[in-house]
């Protein structure tokens, strides 16, 4: 934000030497045939992940050693934009001489940093990061091929952002931990949406299944149902941290479950009028109604009585001022 | 060797132009509003360019024509004007825009939108044209506006202004065309159909940057959208941009005086372009040539992601243009050609060249030798044309 917000980059300019090198060179571009793959005593794997249609598109050919489970030649071809074509040339150069195994573990960010011309600075500007995804599911998509297994089985956790790699449970745990309530501090403490930015709402580059903005109300709605069990009594918020009218609905429900029944026996009732923060004590003011208010022991024993209830269930410092 | 072929985004400033503009920096900057012969000497020069200006238009002296900073402005000068005037007072609830406006009419209508307005976003054909009849279709007697470019920016689709003006008028609904891609390209009379305002800007007509303009029809006054010191006649405050009217009127004129040499001879190169390129094996171009501006070609090469292209293309120094989604900042896919809608694979394909009467048929040839050889090149590394054994499930292609 500020002055870096206010007149656009060339993406390209951003792109590291190496990126720029490969887009230009692709050095693992090509095709690897049946024949080729026979040739070699290898089986051949051809998988696809994208579409042309989104935009980005890939097809990885490996000849994999059928004993050894080594990958023993790894070709690429692709539909996309520079960072698309010299990830998946990254992609394809790392698989080499890997096993299926070990390939698998193969993420986007070490692809990212493998095409870094120092390790400080990032290959890629920010919104490109989501072209170099595709790179690590055509992996996934290739090792489920051979193993004959389905590619979600070697994702453990679901991933909320997949430019930087962000789980689910890691986003609700740091979103609950430091209290987060804004994209922007999302992005802080984790990165997830910090890239391609389409985690954050419906409507970016990618549709997903859920979002960062979900997550944050959801977290939103927990402290909101939070806040109101503790006003009906639950305790859980502080009554000194309640607002005005949180104060006076729990202060009302301690008085429902505990007085008023036994008040209306007698032919009375009461009404809270106020309450008001008084140094550390809360006064909360009250008129009795009916038979109370002419009562001797409205303004000794009963008056005791509800203020001893309200202190044990609420807070020591609430004083009860009849009017 | 360099060429520039995106003159739909902005256009070189013509020489005379620039020429023209110089005085107005150091020796005469008087404020044409101060009371002193600083200021005076600038009058007999603005006059000059607005009548220019007025001329370019076919406008009558009794219309306005306002000079404001850019397109951007004028546009959103008319929806919110319409939309105080109009909307909030509840005397009308809705505008008409097309699916293809230019952000500057977008983003504006989905503004007034989320205050209130109901907009109709009309849809283009599958060559990219607008039918005027949808416009009839979607008049109710609560709309107060109709909103449709006169040329589109990406495809160079020109859109049934005259008709849609008429229908307007018949049905007494305001008409508004953003005509920024119309100027220097076609012929532009407001007098010739109904028409309540027309937007145009310099620089893409090889004016400076920083002008733009709006015409009102007499009768039909907005309110300013920019208040202050009561320049050009209280419609537009803010100091006037002496320099840059100037350029804008020389440009102008000089646009009507080439207007004969844009459509005929830029024609005959981009025509003859694209004659060669499409000879290329899977190769599109949705708008039919004569419902098309005569210097723009928006191709798609299948296979061939945009932005692949435009790298291509920048390395030898050709400066071309892609709304594909990898391309764009805020990663939205060309709304154009998902608009289009013929054919999902070639969503990102698309790529534009953009000609003006400064482009050479040496720099044509040249850019049509590298593009062959971009093609070739990005093909080989493309997945759609790519090895798959027999029996091979893909689903990287609708093909």
């Amino acid at each position: 934000m500020g002055f870096d917000s206010l007149i656009g980059g060339t993406i390209w300019d951003q792109y590291s030497q190496k990126v720029t090198d490969l887009m230009n060179n692709p050095q693992n571009m090509g095709e690897i045939t049946q024949e080729q793959a026979d040739e070699m005593g290898a089986t051949l794997i051809v998988a696809d992940f994208g579409a042309e249609s989104c935009g980005d598109a890939v097809r990885l050919y490996w000849a994999v050693h059928p004993k050894s489970d080594v990958i023993m030649h790894s070709k690429f071809k692709s539909f996309g934009c520079g960072t698309a074509i010299a990830s998946s040339d990254t992609m394809a150069e790392l698989c080499k001489g890997k096993t299926v195994d070990e390939a698998v573990k193969i993420t986007n960010i070490d692809v990212e940093m493998a095409m870094r011309d120092d390790p400080d600075t990032p290959a890629v500007p920010p919104q490109k990061m989501h072209c170099s995804v595709m790179a690590y599911d055509v992996i996934k998509k290739a090792a489920a091929q051979y193993k004959g297994v389905d590619m979600e089985s070697f994702e453990s956790e679901v991933i909320v952002c997949e430019c930087a790699r962000v789980s689910l449970s890691t986003l609700k745990e740091v979103i609950r931990l430091n209290d987060l309530t804004t994209i922007e501090q999302i992005a802080d403490y984790t990165k997830a949406g910090a890239f391609c930015k389409s985690c954050i709402r419906p409507g970016g580059h990618e549709a997903k299944d859920i979002y960062l903005v979900d997550l944050l109300a959801e977290y939103e709605k927990e402290k909101m149902a939070a806040t109101a069990d503790s006003s009906a009594g639950g305790g859980a918020v502080d009554f000194a941290q309640m607002t005005i009218f949180q104060k006076l609905k729990a202060v009302d429900k301690v008085i429902d479950d505990n007085i008023r029944q036994m008040l209306i026996m007698d032919g009375g009732d009461m009404e809270i009028i106020d309450i008001k923060e008084n140094g550390a004590h809360f006064d909360i003011y009250i008129r009795y109604l009916g038979a109370c208010s002419g009562c001797a022991s409205s303004s000794t024993g009963t008056l005791y009585a509800i203020e001893n209830i309200l202190q044990q269930k609420l807070d020591e410092n609430i004083r009860v001022l009849p009017i | 060797m360099k060429v520039y072929l995106d003159n739909n985004a902005t256009t070189i400033v013509d020489p005379q132009v620039k020429a023209v503009m110089d005085p107005f920096f150091v020796e005469k900057y008087g404020n044409p509003n101060s009371l002193h012969a600083y200021a005076g000497e600038t009058h007999p020069h603005l006059k000059t360019a607005m009548e220019k200006i007025y001329a370019g238009l076919h406008a009558p002296k009794e219309d306005l024509v306002v000079i404001t900073s850019c397109a951007t402005e004028s546009n959103n000068w008319v929806l919110k004007s319409i939309y105080f005037e109009y909307i909030l007072t509840g005397r009308k609830n809705h505008i008409i825009v097309s699916e293809v406006e230019h952000p500057s009419v977008m983003a504006t209508a989905k503004f007034i939108e989320s205050m209130g307005c109901r907009v109709t976003y009309l849809p283009i054909n599958h060559e990219g044209l607008i039918e005027a009849q949808s416009v009839r279709d979607n008049i109710t007697s609560k709309t107060a506006l109709v909103s449709i470019m006169w040329a589109n920016n990406e495809t160079g689709a020109i859109f049934p202004v005259e008709e849609i003006g008429q229908i307007c008028e018949d049905n007494r609904v305001l008409f508004h065309t953003d005509a920024v891609q119309a100027i220097g390209k076609l012929p532009v009379d407001v007098q010739s159909f109904p028409v309540d305002y027309l937007t145009f800007s310099a620089h893409k007509f090889h004016g400076p940057k920083g002008v733009g303009g709006l015409y009102i029809k007499k009768g039909r006054e907005l309110m300013p959208l920019l208040h202050g010191g009561s320049q050009m006649g209280g419609y537009r405050s803010g100091t006037l941009n002496v320099a840059g009217i100037v350029g804008m009127g020389k440009a102008m004129e000089q646009a009507i005086d080439s207007l004969d040499y844009e459509m005929e001879d830029v024609k005959e190169m981009r025509d003859a372009f694209e004659d060669e390129l499409l000879k290329i094996k899977d190769t599109f171009v949705v708008t039919p040539r004569e419902n098309r501006t005569p210097n723009t070609t928006l191709i798609s090469f299948r296979g061939i992601e945009g932005e692949s292209m435009l790298w291509d293309m920048n390395r030898a120094g050709i400066g071309a243009s892609t709304g594909s989604a990898c391309a764009s900042e805020d990663l939205e896919a060309n709304s154009v050609m998902e608009a289009i809608g013929a054919d999902d694979d070639l969503a990102h394909t698309a790529i534009r060249f953009s000609l003006s009467r400064y482009t050479t048929q040496e720099e044509m040839d040249y850019t049509l030798d590298v593009v062959k050889k971009a093609v070739k090149r990005l093909r080989a590394i493309s997945s759609s044309y790519a090895y798959a054994p027999e029996g091979h499930e893909s689903g990287l292609s609708a093909h």
